[in-house]
């Protein structure tokens, strides 16, 4: 039964030769290798998160592009909007300020009238003046001389007023 | 798993078998000797033996030996270095006797004197297989990282794309799952266990090839290594699992705390014999299928030798492929078991019931 007896030098070499083995394999072979796949992995997750992080990204930026289109399209909008209700308003005040304009002179015009109206009066009234007094006057003269001639002057007097 | 755990019964069965004809036969043989000294007739048993043991010189072929190094150390003599080819010419070289492949010192009367302790260092068939390992190993691994130093971020190539599979399967399939976030520190011996374990297999099918993990020392190293590395890196979990167990009443602790000594024993022991059997198993099937050629030589003349060998090509081809399976299949278990034992040793928090980890696949 020795082939279940471990033999003494076999056992020996055995330690020997795997001992080295696992220090060599460990710190020239497993190391390098494990680092270099571990690196290969990292480098592969890295690309894929990378490639994740982009189209997120890539995503943001066309919603960003869209809002800013519609953030333009409202701003083109409010200015349109803006341009027209100054251009109304513009517009507006003109038609107020002509219509103002009109008024006043309207106003004006109609006070000049007016002033003129009695500038007028009163001097028709002086002159009704001076002529009833001029009236009177002849008519104080005439008195004296003739009854008939008076009413007779008067007359002629009033057709003449009349005239003018 | 089942069909595994009836080839390992079938297995363990013929090994039993086998090493049951190899002792006899080896009885017989003792009783024959002298009887059939002229026409040597073929034993199977010693020519398995033979085959499956160690030796001093590296028989190939039939009269193809390759001489070894014989390195042996005596109290009286010191260190003693020769070629293994003395023994071949003569039966006392040096006042050193071989007697069933045991070297010993020659007493007065050339008989050898077992009293006198001989330490054997010979570089032996097995020794020179480890070597040759050894050296291979070194040279395929230093490629494949010469590879990865060379195709940084490309694409790997040639012997590296070959293996690549193989080193992420023992790390993210064996180590990763078994022992967990731990695993960087314990992965380099599991590459180097996992991948010693299938280049001495591989080697060991190689026609001519040494029997190397089939042996109980180099399955012993493995398995004591284990053994350490499980123990030397035990947390307190795993001692007061042994020790303190939860759960279990005081009365019974007698008889859990030697049960749970014997299971820490137990778990190396299973590993050096399950590679130990399986792979030498292996080449007992195979080595007695061919044997059977000569067997039937032996009984039938050379025309029954030459009409069954079509047959036995066959089944020992089909054992072949079989063996090819379990070369990686006994790796893979070693590996596996191994970073479970130490999985188990190093988690950090505390199961109810450590043994479900290992009780199943310890079934292969």
């Amino acid at each position: 039964m020795d082939l279940l007896i471990p033999d003494i030098g076999l056992l020996f070499w055995m330690v020997l030769v795997f001992g080295l083995l696992y220090f060599i394999l460990s710190k020239f072979a497993w190391k390098p290798i494990t680092e270099s796949l571990k690196e290969r992995e990292d480098d592969i997750q890295k690309a894929l998160d990378m490639a994740e992080k982009t189209r997120i990204e890539m995503a943001k930026l066309q919603s960003d592009n869209q809002k800013l289109l519609a953030e333009a399209r409202a701003e083109r909008d409010a200015i349109l909007r803006g341009a027209k209700e100054t251009a109304d308003r513009v517009i507006a005040e003109a038609r107020d300020k002509a219509s103002e304009e009109g008024n006043r002179i309207i106003v004006k015009a109609r006070e000049e009238l007016q002033t003129e109206r009695q500038a007028m009066v009163a001097e028709v009234k002086r002159e009704v003046i001076e002529l009833s007094l001029d009236i009177a006057e002849k008519v104080l003269k005439r008195e004296l001389s003739d009854k008939k001639s008076q009413e007779e002057l008067v007359k002629g007097l009033v057709a003449e007023a009349r005239l003018n | 798993m089942f069909r595994l755990l009836i080839r390992k019964a079938f297995l363990s069965i013929v090994l039993s078998l086998s090493t049951l004809v190899a002792v006899n036969a080896q009885h017989e043989d003792h009783h024959d000797h002298e009887a059939a000294e002229g026409k040597k007739k073929f034993n199977v048993g010693d020519m398995i033996m033979h085959h499956i043991k160690d030796d001093h010189g590296w028989e190939f072929a039939h009269g193809l030996t390759l001489p070894l190094p014989v390195i042996l150390y005596t109290e009286e003599r010191g260190l003693d270095v020769f070629s293994s080819s003395h023994f071949a010419h003569e039966a006392n070289y040096e006042g050193y006797v071989k007697e069933h492949n045991k070297i010993y010192r020659a007493g007065a009367d050339g008989k050898p004197d077992k009293t006198i302790k001989v330490l054997d260092f010979s570089i032996t068939k097995n020794v020179a297989s480890l070597l040759l390992s050894a050296v291979l190993l070194i040279v395929v691994f230093f490629s494949v990282q010469k590879g990865y130093e060379k195709n940084r971020g490309k694409a790997p190539k040639g012997l590296q794309s070959f293996l690549e599979p193989v080193i992420l399967f023992v790390r993210d399939e064996i180590a990763k799952p078994n022992i967990g976030p731990k695993y960087i520190k314990y992965l380099p011996f599991l590459l180097t266990l996992f991948f010693f374990i299938l280049f001495n297999n591989l080697l060991g099918l190689v026609p001519g090839g040494a029997n190397l993990t089939g042996n109980i020392a180099i399955t012993m190293t493995l398995a004591v290594i284990t053994f350490l590395i499980v123990n030397l890196s035990g947390n307190k979990h795993y001692w007061a699992h042994l020790f303190k167990p939860t759960g279990v009443p005081v009365a019974l602790l007698p008889i859990m705390i030697p049960v749970e000594i014997v299971g820490v024993f137990m778990k190396p022991f299973s590993l050096m014999v399950r590679l130990f059997a399986n792979i030498t198993a292996g080449h007992i099937i195979i080595l007695s299928l061919l044997g059977l050629i000569f067997i039937a030589n032996d009984l039938g003349g050379t025309g029954m030798g030459w009409g069954v060998s079509p047959l036995i090509v066959a089944f020992s081809l089909f054992m072949n492929l079989i063996e090819l399976l379990v070369a990686f299949l006994q790796a893979f278990i070693f590996t596996l078991l191994a970073s479970m034992y130490i999985g188990s040793a190093i988690e950090d928090h505390h199961e109810a019931d450590h043994g479900i980890g290992y009780e199943g696949p310890e079934a292969h």
